[in-house]
C-alpha cells in the first residue's frame, strides 16, 4: 500500500487549483465531523491553504467532547465505589466532570488503569477476580462494536466481574440537530472514515434528502480530505447535494454487517444528553435486557454528584460549529493543553486542542 | 479517537486472535469483527479490534479517481483545465 501517494504534495497542489477555480468567489461553509479530521486538517495547515470563501467548521467529532459532565461525573463515581478498578482509554482521565477527574481521583487512590482496548479491561477482569473491572463505554459508532464484543465474550466465558458504563454516541443524530441548528448554515459534512467504516453511507442519506445537505465520507490524508472537499464544493456549486463515499478503501457502502449485528445485539437506542447539544432523541446506546449483568449502572447504582457547568468555557458551542475555538475568550489564555478548562482542550482530538497546536502551521 | 491504523496479519492464533505487523510494531488483535481476514490480510485496527479488510485493489482505485477529478466538473472549471489534467495523467 502506497499511503505516501495520499501525501503527494503535488496532488495537493492540484487539487487546491481545482478547487480555487471550481470555488471562484463562492462562500460555504463545510464542517468536518471526526476528530481525527480536525487533527489532520490543523496538521496539514488545510483550514487556511483552502479558498477564503470556503469556511471549513470543526463539528462534534470529539467522543470525549461530547460526554456531558453528567456521565464523566458518573465515570468518576464508579472509581468510589468500594473493589471496583475502572478501566478507560487514556482521553478520559483528564477530562474535568462538575468538581474533579478521574486523575485526580486516582491520585487520591482510586484504581483507575489507562487500557488501549477493551481486550486490556477484560483481561484485568480474568486475572483480578477479587475486583470489579467497569469499563468506560465512550466512542461513536467505531467503538461500539469493540465495547459490545468485550461483553459477548465476558458473557461466553461466564466472567462475573466485568461491567460497561456504555456512554456511547451515534453520529447521525447530532448531524441532523446541526444541520437544524438556524445559526449555523452548513453547505456540506466532511463525513467521518472510520465511524462509516462500521454504519456505511446509508445512515447519512437524510442530510441530502431531507436537508439539502451534500456529505462525502473521507479519509485521513491531506489528498483525501481536498478530494471530499472539492466533491462537496462540486455538490454545492451545481446544487446537487448528495450523499457519496471517497474512502472506498476503508468503508464499504453497506458498512460492516457483523460489526452491526454485534451492536445490535449487545445494545440498543436510548435519549442521550450531548454537551452542547442538549438530549437528542435515541442518540445513545445503552445495554441490551439480554446483557443486562454486564451494565455498571445497574449493577453499582453510584452515588454521582449534581451537575455544574464550567464557567466561561464555550465547548458547547465549538462542538455544534458555532464559534470557531480561538473567538473562545480562554482560548490560549487561561485555557491551554497543560491547563485545560474544557474538554475540547484536553482530548488531542478536541477542536481546541487540534487549533492551539496547530495555530502557525503553514501547508 | 476513532482511529485506527492499516496492519498486516501475521498470524491467527486460537479463538480469532491474531499477530498482527504495525509499521512493523508486532501487536496482538481481535479478527471477531472481520471474521474472514485471512494470513496475509491488510485489516484496519481500532482499539484492539480489526473493523475492516482493507482491498490493495481499493487504494489504487481511489488514488486514480483523484486524477479523474478535474475532468468531473468540466463545466464548471472549462476546457483548459481538463486538458491539463488529461495530459498529467496520460
Ligand atoms: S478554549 Fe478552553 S474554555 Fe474555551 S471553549 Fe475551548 S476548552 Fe472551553
Amino acid at each position: 500500500m502506497q499511503l505516501s501517494d495520499f501525501r503527494d504534495p503535488e496532488l495537493t497542489k492540484e487539487l487546491l487549483e481545482t478547487l480555487r477555480k471550481l470555488c471562484g468567489d463562492r462562500t460555504m461553509n463545510l464542517m468536518e465531523v471526526c476528530g481525527t479530521h480536525t487533527v489532520s486538517i490543523g496538521r496539514y495547515g488545510l483550514r487556511k491553504a483552502v479558498p477564503e470563501g470556503v469556511k471549513l467548521l470543526s463539528g462534534p467529532g470529539c467522543p470525549v467532547c461530547v460526554t456531558s459532565n453528567h456521565d464523566i461525573d458518573t465515570a468518576i463515581a464508579m472509581a468510589r465505589v468500594p473493589n471496583v478498578t475502572v478501566a478507560t482509554f487514556g482521553d478520559m482521565v483528564r477530562v474535568p466532570g462538575s468538581s474533579t477527574t478521574l486523575g485526580a481521583q486516582r491520585a487520591h487512590g482510586a484504581d483507575i488503569r489507562v487500557v488501549y482496548s477493551p481486550l486490556d479491561a477484560l483481561e484485568i477482569a480474568r486475572k483480578e477476580p477479587q475486583h470489579n473491572v467497569v469499563f468506560i463505554g465512550v466512542g461513536f459508532e467505531t467503538t461500539m462494536p469493540v465495547v459490545g464484543a468485550s461483553i459477548q465474550m465476558a458473557a461466553e466465558e461466564g466472567l462475573q466481574n466485568y461491567f460497561v458504563l456504555s456512554a456511547h454516541k451515534r453520529t447521525a443524530p447530532a448531524l441532523e440537530v446541526i444541520a437544524n441548528d438556524p445559526q449555523t448554515r452548513i453547505d456540506g459534512f466532511i463525513l467521518p472514515g472510520h465511524v462509516s467504516t462500521i454504519t456505511g453511507v446509508e445512515p447519512y442519506r437524510f442530510l441530502a434528502e431531507t436537508y439539502g445537505i451534500g456529505g462525502v465520507v473521507t479519509g485521513f490524508e491531506p489528498v483525501d480530505i481536498l478530494n471530499g472537499i472539492t466533491r462537496l464544493a462540486a455538490m454545492v456549486v451545481q446544487q446537487k447535494p448528495a450523499i457519496e463515499n471517497a474512502y472506498s478503501r476503508g468503508v464499504n457502502n453497506n458498512g460492516n454487517l457483523t460489526a452491526l449485528a454485534t451492536i445490535k445485539d449487545v445494545f440498543e437506542p436510548c435519549d442521550a444528553q450531548w454537551r452542547g447539544l442538549g438530549v437528542i432523541p435515541l442518540s445513545g446506546m445503552r445495554i441490551a435486557e439480554k446483557y443486562r449483568a454486564f451494565d455498571a449502572l445497574e449493577a453499582f447504582e453510584p452515588d454521582v454528584e449534581p451537575v455544574r457547568e464550567t464557567k466561561g468555557c464555550r465547548c458547547g458551542d465549538v462542538l455544534r460549529g458555532r464559534i470557531a475555538p480561538d473567538a473562545c475568550p480562554l482560548f490560549g489564555r487561561a485555557c491551554n493543553p497543560e491547563n485545560p478548562v474544557g474538554p475540547c482542550m484536553v482530548s488531542s482530538e478536541g477542536s481546541c486542542a487540534a487549533y492551539y497546536r496547530y495555530r502557525d502551521t503553514p501547508l | 479517537m476513532c482511529l485506527a491504523v492499516p496492519s498486516k496479519i501475521v498470524s491467527i492464533d486460537s479463538m480469532l486472535m491474531a499477530t498482527v505487523d504495525v509499521m512493523g510494531i508486532s501487536r496482538t488483535c481481535s479478527l471477531r469483527l472481520v471474521p474472514q481476514a485471512r494470513v496475509g490480510d491488510y485489516v484496519l485496527v481500532h482499539a484492539g479490534f480489526a473493523i475492516q479488510l482493507i482491498e490493495e485493489q481499493e487504494a489504487a482505485e481511489t488514488l486514480a479517481l483523484f486524477h479523474e477529478l478535474p475532468g468531473l466538473f468540466e463545466d464548471e472549471l472549462g476546457e483548459d483545465l481538463t486538458a491539463e489534467a488529461e495530459q498529467r495523467t496520460a
